[in-house]
């Protein structure tokens, strides 16, 4: 697998989100591509020091939205990609991430424009390195 | 669903002369958790773990384990729980491998490999002398000696105490290793709470003798939550809210930390017209420190509830 999930306790996010958050991000850079195996429920239990159960419901709740699949005897695998909010939904979730970033970003002294410009920089840059990933 | 708890108390009480250290515990730990027991150094956790194993008579009330009356206990069902204590009892003269004999004598189903397994993995060597052990090491031995017997139920009297950050991993992975069987269960106390947050999925919280919460863990840390609200001015003073556990002011700010937090809370906050209202989210250490606040709230004490997963 081409991911290290690393988690931190004492965090306000719970470890299983920490460990759904790294995974979906890691499908959406395309550094886990359709088809690769993640390790199974106990052995990445074990590598992070963490009770399966915790790991068992990250991958439940990313079954449930279709991003992983188990095939029983065989492991665990990143199945096909299905967007399983509505539309509404994930708009309502994208504007705090927005705000989070107009008011750092003012925090740190960028004008309007600045940021819009940073914005559209990194978002390039990312999609470029995603692009990458795929080739 | 309805198996019977591995633990389970009714209005469990107990005294010291005039104080009570246990008062009116009533509790039920299901098979296969691994359940901590959280609570202030003193606050009769260690007094309700020797309850459970019939060490000491309880004033009032019942607790039973695998089972059976804890004042009852047969040598034949201790031999199937595992107890780890704050002071380990260890002979200074022997080898590790023959405290490892010593003990495998009193077990049918001792597992050597599995002892062998924890003493390497606290990196001791079985020619040490005990008595030249480092309190690490100490308590690998006694862990490895707890945990060979392949216990069904494994009761750790807080095992991190004076561990280093190497050793109390060792200590983490031990735990997690006898999750292997799912039908093991561990009833664990403890103050570290990143250990904590690793290894329990549910928990209990004990506070001046009185049970205060006992739940699953993801139950805990999604009932308790915190908002902040921003004002243009002072802050007005605040209305009842269901559930406050703790309100902190400054100059234009107001936090609030509540505990079932709903529609009709967020209904309450918003008649305050604040500029601002944005949810604080809580560390399993930060959401415990709010909940134990002086209100004495006691609202998380739910039972027979399953893990979600």
């Amino acid at each position: 697998m081409a991911l290290n999930i690393n988690i931190n306790t004492g965090s306000s996010v719970p470890i299983y989100k920490q460990i759904t958050e790294q995974i979906r991000l890691g499908v959406a850079t395309g550094r886990l591509a359709v088809g690769d195996q993640l390790p199974s429920v106990r052995a990445l239990a074990e590598s992070l020091a963490i009770n399966p159960n915790t790991v068992a419901r990250a991958y439940n709740d990313l079954a449930h939205e279709g991003l992983l699949e188990t095939q029983p005897g065989r492991g665990v695998f990143i199945s096909a990609k299905r967007q399983v909010l509505s539309r509404e939904e994930s708009r309502r979730r994208l504007e705090p991430l927005i705000n989070t970033l107009i008011s750092e970003g003012m925090a740190l002294n960028f004008s309007a424009e600045e940021l819009q410009a940073a914005f559209a920089k990194q978002l390039r840059q990312w999609q470029n390195e995603k692009g990458n990933h795929h080739e | 669903m309805s198996e019977p708890p591995v633990i389970s108390t009714r209005g469990l009480t107990r005294y010291f002369g005039k104080r009570c250290a246990v008062q009116d515990l009533t509790l039920d730990v299901p098979r296969g958790c691994v359940f901590a027991f959280l609570g202030r150094n003193g606050s009769g956790k260690s007094t309700t773990i020797r309850m459970l194993l019939g060490l000491l008579r309880p004033d009032r009330g019942t607790a039973s384990v695998l089972g059976c009356d804890s004042r009852q206990l047969t040598p034949e069902l201790r031999a199937r729980i595992g107890y780890l204590t704050e002071e380990h009892q260890l002979y200074g003269w022997m080898t590790v491998r023959q405290a490892g004999e010593f003990q495998a004598a009193f077990y049918p189903r001792w597992d050597e490999k599995f002892f062998r397994g924890v003493i390497g993995h606290f990196g001791l060597k079985p020619e040490a002398r005990v008595k030249e052990l480092s309190r690490g090491m100490r308590a690998g031995l006694c862990l490895a000696l707890t945990l060979a017997p392949d216990p069904e139920l494994l009761i750790l009297d807080d095992p991190a105490l004076g561990l280093d950050p190497v050793a109390r991993r060792s200590l983490v992975e031990s735990m997690i290793y006898l999750t292997r069987r799912a039908d093991r269960t561990i009833f664990f106390s403890s103050h570290d709470l990143a250990d904590v947050e690793r290894v329990a999925d549910h928990l209990a919280v004990l506070d001046y003798s009185i049970l205060r919460a006992c739940c699953p863990l993801e139950t805990f840390r999604n009932s308790v939550q915190e908002v902040k609200l921003g004002f243009a001015g002072p802050p007005p003073p605040l209305p009842p809210i269901p559930g406050l556990l703790q309100a902190f002011r400054t100059e234009r700010e107001v936090r609030i930390a509540c505990v079932h937090y709903n529609a009709a809370t967020e209904r309450a906050l918003q008649a305050l017209t604040p500029l601002t209202l944005e949810r604080v989210p809580l560390g399993l250490e930060a959401s415990l420190i709010r909940y134990m606040g002086e209100r004495g709230e006691k609202t998380l004490i739910l039972s027979n509830t399953e893990v979600s997963s």
